[in-house]
């Protein structure tokens, strides 16, 4: 793909620049689904990384698509920081727009919308990345011109930091279209559109470093609105590297949506008292656990007894509803799937003299977890049962 | 003070906290549980609350805030563990929190 891509004309660039937004705009779509509360569920529930938050937030964004395009009335309304990241938007609409993509570059920029502080502060220090576009934030064609006319000077930085995949392809391309790139790299989250055709292993590092490169670069040159001379905190910058990790590989979010889905648990009433758990075998399986383990925090965590019948169906004493069983198996992901480095459910539950461990296949971690306790169990019923 | 107050623990104990009970284990978790019973009925148990802490008082308190009978039960390897009538786990748990509990070692368990 990158090798044929010099070869190609201005045409074939947009295509891809289109599907790239496009992409983008798919998680979103992916990340919907695990929101509602419908049975196919998933367990990442709280977000408890910056990553989880990053795909609440993007999810966030997808429902205010519609309300960033008010975004002149709201621009005047909002105070100087939300100004400042406004300015920072606008342009990379302008930019998409030339290309001939509008709408998916304001469903990427609306994030700024209703972020929170930190957000803000690392839209503010984003800035730089757009040289003068605070000047002029109304009229597309001018804006153009502007970025034309800064690209060049920051063209040199590029090559420098962007290292050889970026500057050799860029060499071989057409003026117009080394132009048009570094409109919108000049845009900064305009930039993922162009980048991700030449995504590769080592993309992702280099990327971050000449952003980090260009937003220096760009701030000692101007920007006095930038103003603050205060260091990153680290929030800051963790996010900033999650957006543009994101920005830069929209797969990550579907990706995990989609393997966290499970079949929903089917749960029936056996007469008055019990409750048969008819697919527990099939969705341990697709756990990759072993059938007797998750019965058995399944039992314990409900606080009952029960028994597998002949068609590997689980009989739970007592009445209970789908919705609890599908928390308690929640619970089971949480615990003893999901490896709590990478969220990966791609785990294996090991033992090793009477301690489970769940060894992550994706990031090669090994974590030890709780064994499955029932805890103090209350004296339920006849107590001369019991005590026979 | 009773007699058998005194026989519960040793003062003079190092490990008068149950911190070094199990080798590896952080500090004690305390577990909210909740079991049905007949018809619509559940309980609820709070089992692991730090000899630090009063149960009887505690469960003066839990009775009188949350409305519901209950009792303190002697078990034989988890110690005494509150019993509460009902479903009140959301309620002892912010409960406890409020009063100054880490709700980190606080598990609630059930569906």
């Amino acid at each position: 793909m990158a090798s044929e891509e010099p070869l190609f004309d201005p045409l074939l660039k947009k295509k891809k620049k289109k599907k790239v937004v496009a992409f983008s705009e798919d998680p979103l779509g992916a990340d919907a689904d695990p929101t509602t509360p419908a049975p196919p569920f998933e367990d990442d529930d709280a977000p408890t990384t910056v990553h989880e938050q990053m795909k609440k937030s993007a999810l966030e964004n997808g429902e205010d698509v519609a309300k960033e395009n008010g975004d002149e009335d709201l621009q005047a309304m909002f105070g100087d920081l939300k100004k400042k990241k406004k300015k920072k938007e606008i342009p990379m609409d302008l930019g998409e727009e030339g290309s001939g993509a509008s709408t998916p570059a304001e469903g990427i920029a609306t994030p700024d919308l209703d972020f929170s502080d930190l957000k803000k502060k690392k839209k503010k220090k984003e800035i730089p990345l757009d040289l003068g576009e605070d000047s002029s934030s109304s009229t597309p064609v001018a804006k153009e011109v502007e970025d034309g006319a800064a690209a060049p000077a920051e063209d040199l930085d590029f090559s420098d930091l962007k290292k050889k995949k970026k500057s050799t392809k860029k060499k071989a391309q057409l003026d117009l279209e080394a132009f048009e790139r570094e409109l919108g790299e000049a845009t900064g989250v305009g930039t993922d559109g162009a980048h991700l055709d030449q995504l590769d292993d080592t993309e992702l590092g280099d990327d971050v470093f000449a952003h980090d490169g260009e937003g220096g670069a760009a701030q000692a040159g101007a920007e006095p609105w930038l103003g603050s001379d205060r260091d990153y905190t680290y929030q800051e910058l963790l996010h900033r590297f999650y957006n543009q990790l994101h920005a830069q590989n929209p797969s990550l979010f579907s990706s995990a949506g989609k393997r966290y889905t499970l079949a929903p648990p089917s749960i029936h009433r056996e007469g008055n008292k019990k409750t048969i758990f008819a697919n527990i075998a099939d969705i341990s399986k697709r756990m990759h656990r072993p059938l007797e383990h998750v019965i058995q925090f399944m039992l314990a965590e409900m606080g009952t007894t029960g028994s597998v019948d002949g068609s590997l169906r689980l009989v739970i004493k007592g009445r209970f509803q789908q919705k609890q069983v599908e928390n308690v198996l929640r619970r089971y992901i949480v615990e003893y799937v999901t490896c709590k480095t990478c969220k990966s459910p791609d785990t294996l539950l090991q033992k090793e003299n009477r301690i489970f461990f769940v060894l992550c296949e994706s990031c090669g971690s090994r974590r030890s977890v709780q064994s499955i306790k029932t805890g103090f169990q209350a004296q339920v019923g006849r107590r001369k049962r019991t005590a026979a | 003070m009773n007699v058998d107050n005194l026989q519960q623990f040793d003062p003079l104990q190092d490990d008068l906290l149950g911190e070094t009970d199990e080798v590896g284990s952080q500090k004690e978790h305390i577990h909210i549980r909740i079991q049905q019973r007949n018809g619509r009925k559940t309980l609820t148990t709070l089992q692991g609350l730090g000899k630090e802490y009063d149960l009887k008082k505690i469960l003066k308190a839990f009775k009188k805030e949350f409305a519901c009978n209950g009792n303190i039960v002697d078990d034989a390897e988890l110690g005494q563990v509150i019993q509460l009538q009902g479903d009140q786990r959301q309620k002892i748990q912010n409960f406890l929190v409020e009063a100054g509990v880490d709700k980190k070692t606080i598990n609630v368990h059930g569906f």
